[in-house]
């Protein structure tokens, strides 16, 4: 069996004393960063991303990696102690985990959660060891039209399913590919929207963006909003163990949303967050036993199915990432930024030309998943105590370390103004309520599709048709289309803007 | 004619805008055809598709009725300054300015300017607290970046160190 040798080799790699160690710290600062609500895995890894120069690549994407998934767990309990969501992707665990934490089943709230978060993590393991090697066998077959048809369906795909307006999605997203494009461009060596400055001709710094609007930005919109009263349940823990009815009624609400976030994960555009949002939708559809506590005022289907389901999307969505190069959300796109600076390109050929690095990331994610539920559940009193940091201590501090992570990409403080840029250009993007995910999906692809777009029609002398005479190619760009005309049909945009306002 | 809504006339407006900047941009490299694509080809499409977005994007708000006319609000200028100028001011002091030959004044003194300058964009910041906090991050910064990273940085002022 390859799959047994694969893991084999990955185990070996992930079990090594110093992977083990890199994993564990990305598990801790992802359940650290996801308790405090504020701020989240993409400031986080943004943040990070210079400091993991130093190291192996393997250990560098492990601890990236484990910030992600991690943030998922430390994200649940902020949302049932004290009905933040410390993540986006727990918004819906507010509802029915805070209720619990109200009646004083906190302690079986965290349990299912994190239980559920250890399944879901499990399988999704499993499923990216069993689905990647034929993914990547597919991906051989692509070639530049293919390429960029598959580039546009993860950009589409990241619109129709994010939340909020579909055509500001669209723009940010073009928005996102023309500053990709600044710099020098290969072909011809034309420095593009440079206006003669020197730093600009090497493009605008992903890393630098990226925190600019998501550490600054946020910040700054943090700030603007009136101090949340926060109400803490630091006390009332205690009987951690759900009883034999909790687990009775939750078994099943985890299975079917670790199936669930399994398959939106690998979707482009897809996550925890929008798994999550499912799974909800679903457990509220499914009947239950009679005389269950109601929707909305403490079921535990409702914590379980939500937090398998964001943590298996979580996972899942490395997939596009590992087997096709393609990142399918913003966290996604922050890993492309990783595996580029180790001199990794990513795509199928990781495979096979770094299988140790592949394989080895995959068994760490199992090896985390582990790590997290001992670091959440009997550690859970630690965690609590971290919620009660104000937040005066921490903008601060967040500032400080992306203004120390940026300078230290190129030692040039040319990025730390940059930075000073975006942060302001994203605190507009927030008044104007134009989400800033779709651009930084759009800056990464920006320079790749308009080498494929370049590339396919070269070969084809010029014709566009070829988009549509390669059959692979024809139907990924079918399925654009579809889901272009899925999400514009009156009946279901209707449904789809109720899905997301649902509070 | 009203705004409708007042998030999506200003969105659409700078979609509009920053689209056909990059598109006028873009013609003035070359641009090329489908089958030898120039550097201008790939931008000028996109910021004529960026463009238009916008432009329906501002139609619409000029004529779809929203509940509370979707008012951006006020814009807050206490953090947006004090947060920014936090940034702006460590990446001075951290690496000099040489322009106004201002010298580097180092990773450890950048620091507290940075904690001091963020921490005023909340009101109701109170010195004391925030010298401890700055302290911390400074010890904190010195032991993780320079120490334990290794990363390169002027950790004290030039005149210091000479």
């Amino acid at each position: 069996m390859d799959l047994i040798a694969n893991l084999a080799l990955g185990f070996g790699v992930a079990f090594t004393p110093i992977n083990l160690l890199y994993a564990l710290v990305g598990c801790l600062l992802g359940t650290l960063i996801g308790v405090l609500p504020g701020i989240g895995p993409a400031a986080t890894i943004a943040m990070l991303l210079p400091a993991t120069y130093a190291l192996p690549p393997v250990s560098a994407l492990i601890m990236l990696a484990g910030i992600y998934y991690g943030s998922q767990y430390g994200g649940s309990t902020t949302a049932i102690l004290v009905n933040l969501p410390g993540e986006s992707s727990s918004v819906v665990t507010c509802i029915d985990g805070h209720q619990m934490a109200k009646k004083g089943r906190a302690g079986p709230a965290l349990a299912a959660a994190g239980l559920g978060s250890f399944f879901a993590g499990c399988v999704g393991t499993v499923m990216i060891a069993a689905f990647a090697p034929a993914l990547t066998e597919l991906a051989f077959k692509f070639g530049p039209a293919e390429y960029f048809a598959l580039m546009t369906l993860g950009l589409i795909g990241a619109v129709v399913l994010a939340s909020g307006s579909l055509l500001k999605a669209v723009g940010m997203i073009l928005l996102g590919l023309l500053l990709g494009l600044v710099g020098t461009d290969v072909n011809s060596g034309v420095a593009r929207f440079s206006f003669d400055v020197p730093e600009l001709t090497d493009g605008i710094g992903f890393v630098a963006i990226a925190m600019g609007i998501f550490g600054y930005g946020e910040i700054i919109s943090n700030l603007a909003q009136r101090e949340i009263h926060r109400e803490v349940f630091t006390v009332k823990v205690q009987g951690l163990f759900p009883t034999k009815q909790d687990f009775k009624d939750m078994t099943p609400a985890v299975l079917r949303g670790t199936v669930l976030g399994c398959a939106l994960g690998i979707l482009p555009g897809g996550g925890a967050l929008l798994s999550a949002f499912a799974a909800y939708t679903i457990e509220k559809k499914v009947k239950g036993r009679p005389g269950e506590v109601p929707f909305g005022q403490g079921n535990i289907r409702g914590v379980a199915g939500p937090e398998a389901a964001n943590n298996a999307g979580a996972q899942a969505s490395f997939i596009p990432l590992l087997t096709l190069g393609i990142p399918s959300n913003v966290v996604m796109a922050l890993m492309v930024g990783a595996m580029t600076i180790h001199n990794i390109q990513p795509g199928p050929q990781v495979m096979t030309s770094n299988p140790e690095l592949f394989w080895g990331l995959i068994a760490s994610m199992w090896l985390g998943n582990a790590m997290l539920v001992i670091l959440n559940l009997p550690l859970i009193g630690l965690w609590i105590k971290l919620l009660t940091v104000p937040y005066r201590f921490l903008f601060p501090a967040i500032v400080l370390f992306c203004a120390i992570g940026v300078y230290s990409t190129n030692n040039n403080t040319w990025d730390i103004w940059i930075v000073g840029i975006f942060g302001v250009i994203g605190y507009i993007f927030y008044k104007i309520g134009a989400e800033p995910a779709p651009l930084l999906l759009g800056l990464i692809l920006g320079p790749m599709m308009e080498e494929n777009l370049r590339r396919a029609l070269l070969l084809s002398r010029g014709d566009w048709s070829v988009f549509v005479t390669r059959p692979l190619s024809a139907s990924l760009l079918a399925v654009c289309a579809l889901l272009l005309v899925i999400v514009l049909l009156p009946s279901i945009k209707k449904k789809r803007e109720e899905a997301f306002i649902e509070d | 004619m009203n705004i409708k809504s007042q998030k999506d006339f200003s969105a659409g407006l700078m979609f509009m805008g920053v689209g056909a900047a990059f598109a006028w941009g873009a013609t003035t490299y070359n641009v090329g055809s489908g089958d030898r694509m120039g550097p201008g080809y790939f931008p000028l499409m996109l910021g004529i598709l960026m463009a238009l977005v916008g432009a329906v994007i501002t139609f619409k708000a000029l004529v779809i009725e929203t509940i509370d006319g979707d008012k951006i609000g006020k814009w807050a200028w206490r953090p947006l300054f004090y947060i920014i100028s936090a940034n702006v001011v460590f990446g001075i002091l951290l690496a000099g300015l040489r322009s106004i030959h201002l010298p580097a004044f180092g990773l450890i003194v950048a620091i507290y300017a940075l904690t001091f300058i963020a921490s005023m964009a909340q009101a109701g910041w109170k010195f004391r607290t925030t010298l401890i906090l700055a302290t911390a991050l400074a010890v904190g910064s010195y032991l993780v970046f320079v120490l334990a990273l290794a990363l390169q940085f002027p950790v004290w002022p030039e005149f210091i160190t000479g």
